[in-house]
């Protein structure tokens, strides 16, 4: 995906047990944060 | 080519005489020059028609998927490397095929040749001859000549694999390997910033018609419904809009991902023009340095994203 011109950061992966949930949390905020700073992904939208 | 021709001809026609196959696929002239088509042979009388020479680019694996008859395919380097992975894929049975192993030179590109002929001759090409290397071409009134290695497609420039992986015969005497891909072309667009990736592909991709011929001429893309044609669910947008034809390409690259033997009869069968092998080689660049992986070269390996190994790579997992 970053091949083709997604900025990197926009696309993660993650691996969270069911019983890790302070790992979500913190994924999820993380996350967040990293999309919100890269602001809204417009190049998915379409033209019209 | 001759000689490679005589012995084509000769193996499908004792092929079929002994019982030893229902049916040959090779390839036979095509209407227009360059263009030499998918040739089916039932018959050991019918076996002079087979030929061979430097535009036989279409990859013949494609045409043994899920066949129950016992067929003998003419392979190129890559063909046969395809070959591997319909049996690895269970698309087709061992014993059910013969392979008949062509030591390959590299493919002409033929769009490469139409071009030059219309800025040299200004006119079609009429007929493509070749011999010691030089290939001359006949275009109108005018005649000129290339070295053949110049000529050959991007794909078969680069290729390491032109001696048939697998064969039960083979034809003509095994050729000279490049040792290594350095993937240039990929690592080009690797540097680019992306947003200039993302312009790159949008330019590269804007003459795309959607007309489906890289995804056919594949010989990876067998499934019964493709996902660009299933509309329930509908996994893609079907207009034109760029965003719709992107994600066309890049989901038709990663379907191949670790499959894909860059056997080039994508970017052959692209009526635009369009080089789609961009996409594939960045995927098969990934394989080849994550995982040491090439597609189709062993029967007894199981191909990279089928295999798990503690040492697969995951550091883009948090």
């Amino acid at each position: 995906m970053e091949h083709m011109g997604v900025e990197p950061g926009r696309l993660q992966f993650s691996w969270i047990s069911s019983a890790e949930s302070t790992k979500f949390v913190d994924v999820a905020k993380k996350v967040t944060e990293a999309v919100q700073a890269l602001g809204p992904n417009t190049k998915f939208k379409k033209s019209k | 080519m001759s000689a490679k021709i005589d012995a084509i001809r000769q193996i499908a026609r004792r092929l079929l005489a002994d019982g030893a196959v229902d049916m040959v696929i090779g390839f036979k002239r095509g209407t227009l020059p360059m263009m030499n088509e998918p040739c089916f042979i039932r018959k050991a009388e019918e076996a002079d028609r087979l030929v061979w020479d430097s535009h036989c680019g279409i990859n013949l694996a494609n045409y043994v998927t899920d066949r129950k008859e016992r067929v003998a395919v003419v392979a190129k380097g890559c063909d046969s490397r395809n070959l591997v992975n319909h049996i690895i894929e269970n698309k087709i049975k061992r014993e059910k095929l013969v392979v008949i192993g062509v030591c390959c030179d590299g493919m002409l590109d033929k769009r490469l040749i139409a071009e030059k002929s219309r800025e040299e001759a200004g006119a079609e090409v009429d007929a493509v001859e070749e011999a010691n290397g030089q290939i001359t071409v006949k275009a109108g009134a005018l005649i000129w000549q290339a070295p053949r290695e110049e000529l050959l497609q991007d794909n078969c420039k680069r290729c390491r694999h032109r001696n048939p992986v697998l064969y039960d015969e083979r034809v003509g005497e095994p050729v000279a390997e490049k040792t290594e891909d350095n993937y240039e072309d990929v690592k080009r667009i690797e540097a680019m910033s992306s947003d200039e990736k993302w312009a790159h592909f949008e330019n590269m991709l804007s003459s795309c018609i959607r007309c489906y011929a890289c995804r056919n001429a594949c010989p990876l893309c067998y499934c019964p419904t493709c996902f660009v044609d299933e509309s329930r669910p509908q996994w893609v947008g079907k207009s034109q809009d760029p965003i719709d034809i992107r994600t066309f390409h890049f989901l038709r690259a990663y379907h191949c991902a670790g499959r894909c033997t860059d056997c080039g009869s994508c970017e052959r069968a692209c009526p635009m023009g369009i080089p789609v092998r961009q996409f594939t080689r960045k995927l098969n660049k990934d394989c080849e340095e994550l995982y040491g992986w090439q597609a189709g070269l062993s029967i007894d390996q199981r191909p990279a994203l089928d295999t798990y190994s503690p040492n697969d790579p995951n550091d883009f997992i948090r």
